[in-house]
């Protein structure tokens, strides 16, 4: 629905269609806003009407409907994660590289002025050799044991904290330091969830020998909303982020740029571009302005791409299998 | 409406500039005494309003004030909902269907999943018109002459152009309740123009205002410019771009803003709600002339 509003408020962007397999859905969006709407995507996307499609539906479905739409030459944007397994994320990756269509997976943060600065810092060497990373994640998604069943709950669907929260830790440290090489160890808890992962424990070693952490908790209710911070060591100096602030301490008397030796503090106020319309956070409109830009350029190469998300899902795999011991 | 309304951020761990700082605020207000503290000082300084979430907390503040009629003779809700974090951690839980059914009971959920398609516009009115009562339950012998629709809610059927839903509870807040609704937006520019195709004149309106125009869609120009139109009351919030902009030069700038009505603040001490009312008394000599439709 987020999605449905921002592109309606697109000014390059006409919403023609909408599929889903509920009809309440499908009969409240057209009796209300009427728009066109079909069961199934497939009819949606051979109706020859839509240039692009977002994929806003449980993860398990995602390869089905990218590939489909991707095949017939549409721009495809998924909702995260891509998908339960990487060999199919790599092969949409494949897939849209060689249609030069405009694929993009909704890794929002990837898209906050904060995280970007400091992705800028640690690229550009501000920090010199990073050799530590940390993410960590907490939220009160689920805090007592389930009442209901949703797809969130099951595994099969791409439930869990692992795939619904862990992913965007994990996509965010890749977007700063690059993905790791390997996960060395991994502890999936749950807590109050009977099928699924509530929190998420893992260490990662990257190509250059720097180590990673990640520490997610879905059920940590002193947490209003989801609230995501990344520490970055380097053996310059260090960044301490999350949507907020980007908190810079700089340990060669030089400094870097603007940032003088000792911290910095720059906040979201100062570091986020203003968006055409606000829902929910700048980084929802953003992430879209990006995607249209991009089909538009008729482009497969673009931020949060299938390819790095890719890199996302690999390891998200990798957790779940190191959790097992093997 | 008053020039100065209270707000409720700082009681419920809200900073949009640092999370450490949400923290220690969730940890300094974690029961009603310690909000009632200082809504006491605001009031006792002149500020009537307090502009809040329907959060279940603001309703033990409601009882409070209901009970305690000498004290606070003249004291006045603006809720603003839905409390949406409620929701959101129930849609997570159960789905939306049982969420539906959770906070709307009585067969709306049959009816939708129906799809008895003449009824579904009809039934969208309706579930709206069954949450709204449903969040004023708690406000019930205390006076909320403002109802506010929450921004994450305004600005998603905004996008969606279901402003006809917006304009229905406008309707039903003055038909239901005497009293008038407000739209909280971080799309003032484009909020105004739905509204009045949909039929809504001279809304009241609370949208982020500030100098480095921090979260105000359609930029700073715009913003001024539908100000000095007349064609809606506006509510400034976020003045201090949550501190972005030092407390004086961020006053004097929204003061200085032709057609504003009011501006809202949270403070968590008596000393720092003295000091921004006296910036804004300072700033804002002449109380403004337009008078709310709706009067108590």
């Amino acid at each position: 629905m987020s999605h449905y509003a921002i592109l309606g408020a697109h000014p390059r962007v006409q919403v023609t269609s909408v599929a889903d397999s509920t009809t309440y859905v499908t009969s409240a969006l057209r009796k209300h806003i009427g728009v066109e709407t079909f069961g199934d995507h497939r009819r949606m996307i051979d109706s020859g009407k839509v240039d692009c499609v977002f994929v806003a539906t449980p993860t398990a479905s995602h390869f089905e409907a990218a590939s489909y739409a991707l095949d017939r030459g549409l721009h495809v944007f998924v909702e995260k994660p891509l998908c339960l397994a990487p060999e199919q994320s790599k092969q949409l990756a494949e897939l849209a590289k060689a249609k030069s269509r405009a694929n993009q997976v909704g890794y929002h943060n990837r898209f906050v002025g904060t995280f970007r600065e400091t992705q800028r810092l640690v690229s550009e060497g501000a920090l010199g050799e990073v050799y530590h990373v940390t993410g960590t994640a907490f939220g009160q998604v689920v805090v007592r044991p389930k009442t209901g069943f949703t797809w969130r709950s099951k595994k099969s669907e791409g439930g869990g904290c692992l795939h619904d929260y862990a992913s965007h830790v994990i996509d965010l440290m890749n977007f700063i330091v690059g993905p790791p090489r390997d996960v060395l160890g991994a502890h999936l808890r749950s807590i109050y969830s009977k099928e699924v992962e509530d929190a998420v424990y893992a260490t990662f070693r990257y190509a250059n020998g720097a180590s990673g952490q990640i520490e997610t908790n879905w059920s940590d209710d002193t947490y209003r909303k989801m609230s995501t911070t990344i520490v970055v060591y380097g053996t310059k100096g260090k960044i301490i982020v999350d949507r907020q602030e980007c908190r810079v301490y700089l340990r060669d008397a030089a400094g870097f740029e603007t940032y003088q030796p000792g911290w910095t503090v720059r906040y979201i106020t100062d570091l986020q571009q203003p968006v055409g319309f606000y829902l929910r956070g700048e980084e929802y409109s953003a992430q879209v302005d990006s995607f249209v830009d991009a089909a538009e350029r008729g482009t497969a190469d673009h931020e949060n791409s299938f390819a790095s998300a890719y890199e996302t899902d690999r390891l998200v795999d990798l957790i779940s299998k190191a959790s097992r011991g093997n | 409406m008053d020039r100065i309304l209270f707000g409720d951020n700082q009681f419920f761990g809200v900073n949009h500039m640092s999370e450490e700082k949400a923290r220690a605020q969730a940890m300094k207000f974690k029961d009603v005494q310690s909000m009632m503290r200082v809504l006491d000082s605001a009031y006792d300084m002149g500020i009537r309003v307090f502009m809040c979430t329907t959060h279940d907390r603001v309703g033990e503040i409601a009882d409070i004030v209901r009970d305690n009629p000498r004290r606070y003779p003249d004291f006045e809700f603006y809720p603003c909902m839905p409390y949406a974090h409620k929701y959101a951690n129930s849609v997570g839980e159960v789905g939306i269907l049982e969420t539906i059914r959770r906070f709307a009971p009585g067969g709306i959920v049959e009816t939708l999943v129906k799809g008895a398609t003449a009824a579904v516009t009809q039934d969208i009115h309706k579930l709206m018109r069954m949450l709204v009562d449903a969040e004023m339950k708690r406000f019930v012998g205390v006076r909320t002459p403002v109802v506010f629709v929450q921004n994450v809610v305004t600005d998603l059927l905004l996008g969606l152009k279901l402003q006809d839903v917006l304009a229905a509870f406008h309707e039903h807040i003055r038909e239901k309740y005497q009293a008038e609704a407000g739209f909280i937006t971080m799309n003032l520019p484009l909020l105004v123009d739905a509204l009045e195709q949909a039929g809504v004149r001279n809304p009241i309106v609370c949208a982020n205002v500030n100098k480095i125009g921090f979260r105000m869609s359609g930029g700073v120009e715009a913003y001024r410019e539908v100000l000095r139109s007349g064609r809606c009351r506006a509510i400034a919030m976020s003045v201090l771009a949550s501190g972005a902009i030092p407390p004086e030069e961020a006053i004097e700038w929204v003061c200085g803003l032709e057609g504003l009505q009011s501006i809202v603040f949270g403070a968590s001490s008596s000393a720092h709600i003295r000091q921004t009312k006296a910036l804004i008394d300072k700033a804002w000599p002449v109380a403004p002339t337009v008078k709310s439709a709706v009067q108590q």
